[in-house]
């Protein structure tokens, strides 16, 4: 029995969650059954506050943003860029220009590829990445690499899957470019200390940019751009309980507007001749077309709806439902936590001996729970740990221990028909 | 194969919970033929499903079989399912053969129907790639 993860005294924390009640979707049932809702990871559920923004988006004073000149259009600008702020804002950022908004965290993090990683990487120059990054943040790169022929380089991680920060020193090189790590683990739940990685990248060479996957960050605790001081971030904004369509990509002003642009079209230009164009400066260069405009101003009221209930609320609120499944899950027999890293937010990963992960998934669907299974896009980490997939429950703030009783109860029938 | 399948659907529709359907459905994977190991390789797996599925078809003097197997046991009884279905099948009526029919008379629950994007599908559609028409 593994006991380097503190397991926290959660017998005072209430049995249910009034928040669920703020989630229309988790009213409704799953076969029949309560439904335990434990993929937030893959995308959370809306609160009616972000659903009734999106449908008041398009049903009042509708109309395309900037340069109308009528007040629809006004109107529907002010409530665009009102978002970017409150986004700024909420990520610490210093300036609401530093927020580019994407579709996704993915598109973010192929826009610095193509963008900053063409402009300024030549081939030889090399990039560290981790062994336990999601394809989002590995195949980019392997794109990058056939084009132009970088070195790309990996932070292993140990068994507890933990990153084994000593070994950046010797992956640094003088032709070291890049170093792009997600803060917190998809399968793992894995907090990484980003803090820790820029402290020895500034000290080798603070030249090194730093790009920090937020994806699953953001959601679980509060985080600072000040603080962290990477040079990139990306999220996206369907597991912060905002609309899907919508991410985006903060980056040091400096580099940004150093940055060509990603894709071409309206809304991104300074002036445009038959003869060629001139771009804007960040963040309008790297929003060419009309924007998701609806999507944009919902993932603005999700931003108000999670700093209203307060980031360190829901960050202690899953820290105590981390520590309650994972004393749960240890005292079944056969299974296996992958991942007991000392700091761990809103996501456990684990197998059952005997059962297959899509059997498991299977009857937890008909109990109503519903988790995710398989390799969770990050096939090189299932390798490094010698597993073909994992069943993963992963919380949002509208969780409780109904939801994890719920699991644990569904655990013990899938053991039952399959053992 | 009318009759058994036939017979399989009857006791299908004596079983009025999911736990048990899905026992059943364990238990029929469980009759599936041996599938030797060499044979689970990358070629003969079935693409797009979220478990792996291994099918080898085999046609002999225009009667259709094959072997199969999954690393998950239900989803091994859907193999199973399939086999019974089609395995003996003359090659030129896999294609005719009314499969969104049959399975619904199994009152399986949705996500173990034939859906485009689902394995149960995957696998018909390798099934049906044996047939020459």
């Amino acid at each position: 029995m593994e006991d380097n993860m503190m397991i926290k005294n959660v017998n005072n924390m209430p049995q249910a969650n009034n928040l669920r009640n703020d989630f229309p979707a988790l009213q409704g049932t799953m076969h029949g059954k309560r439904i335990a809702f434990l993929d937030s990871g893959a995308s959370a559920q809306k609160p009616r506050a972000v659903i009734d923004a999106v449908t008041k988006a398009y049903a009042e004073g509708y109309a395309n943003i900037h340069r109308g000149l009528y007040a629809f259009s006004q109107q529907k600008t002010a409530e665009y860029e009102a978002a970017r702020a409150k986004i700024a804002r909420f990520i610490g950022a210093p300036s609401p220009d530093q927020i580019v908004f994407t579709r996704n965290a993915t598109e973010g993090i192929n826009l610095v590829a193509q963008s900053w990683g063409r402009a300024f990487l030549t081939a030889g120059d090399e990039i560290i990445l981790t062994e336990m990054e999601h394809h989002a943040n590995l195949v980019p790169w392997h794109i990058l690499k056939d084009q132009i022929g970088i070195v790309i380089k990996y932070i292993p991680v140990t068994d507890q899957g933990e990153l084994v920060y000593e070994s950046l020193l010797s992956l640094l090189s003088p032709r070291t470019k890049l170093v792009s790590c997600t803060q917190v683990s998809n399968v793992l739940g894995t907090v990484n200390n980003i803090n820790r990685i820029k402290t020895i990248l500034s000290v080798f060479n603070p030249d090194i940019r730093l790009l920090v996957d937020g994806s699953q960050a953001v959601v679980h605790r509060a985080v600072n751009m000040v603080d962290l001081d990477a040079d990139f971030y990306v999220f996206t904004g369907h597991k912060l309980y905002g609309p899907t369509g919508v991410g985006v990509l903060y980056g040091k002003s400096a580099l940004l507007n150093a940055m060509p642009p990603y894709q071409g079209g309206g809304d991104m230009i300074d002036r445009v001749t038959l003869d060629g164009s001139t771009f804007a400066t960040a963040p309008a260069r790297f929003e060419a077309g009309t924007p998701a405009i609806a999507e944009v101003i919902g993932l603005g009221a999700a931003v108000d709806y999670v700093t209203h209930i307060g980031m360190e609320t829901i960050h202690a609120w899953e820290e105590d439902l981390v520590s309650y499944a994972t004393e749960a899950l240890r005292k079944m027999d056969g299974v296996r936590i992958i991942g007991e890293a000392e700091d761990k937010a809103g996501i456990i990963s684990f197998t059952v001996e005997g059962c297959p992960s899509a059997d498991v998934a299977m009857i937890l669907d008909q109990c109503g729970v519903a988790v995710r299974t398989g390799h969770h896009c990050c096939q090189p980490l299932m390798a490094r740990f010698g597993v073909d997939g994992t069943i993963r429950a992963s919380f949002g703030l509208y969780n409780d221990k109904n939801d994890i009783d719920q699991l644990i109860d569904g655990l013990m029938k899938a053991k039952r028909m399959l053992v | 194969m009318a009759q058994h399948i036939d017979e399989i659907i009857e006791s299908f529709s004596l079983l009025d919970d999911w736990e048990s359907r899905y026992s059943l459905l364990i238990d029929l994977g469980k009759n599936l033929p041996d599938f030797p190991e060499h044979l689970k390789s990358d070629e003969n797996l079935v693409k797009g499903c979220v478990s792996k599925v291994w099918m080898v078809p085999q046609i002999n003097e225009g009667i259709f079989t094959f072997i199969g197997d999954s690393d998950a046991h239900i989803v091994r009884g859907l193999v199973g399912l399939l086999h019974i279905i089609y395995s003996g099948q003359p090659v030129d009526s896999l294609k005719v053969i009314d499969i969104e029919g049959i399975f619904e008379k199994f009152s399986l629950v949705q996500n173990l129907s034939p859906n485009r994007r689902n394995g149960v599908f995957a696998m018909i559609e390798k099934i049906k790639a044996s047939s020459p028409r």
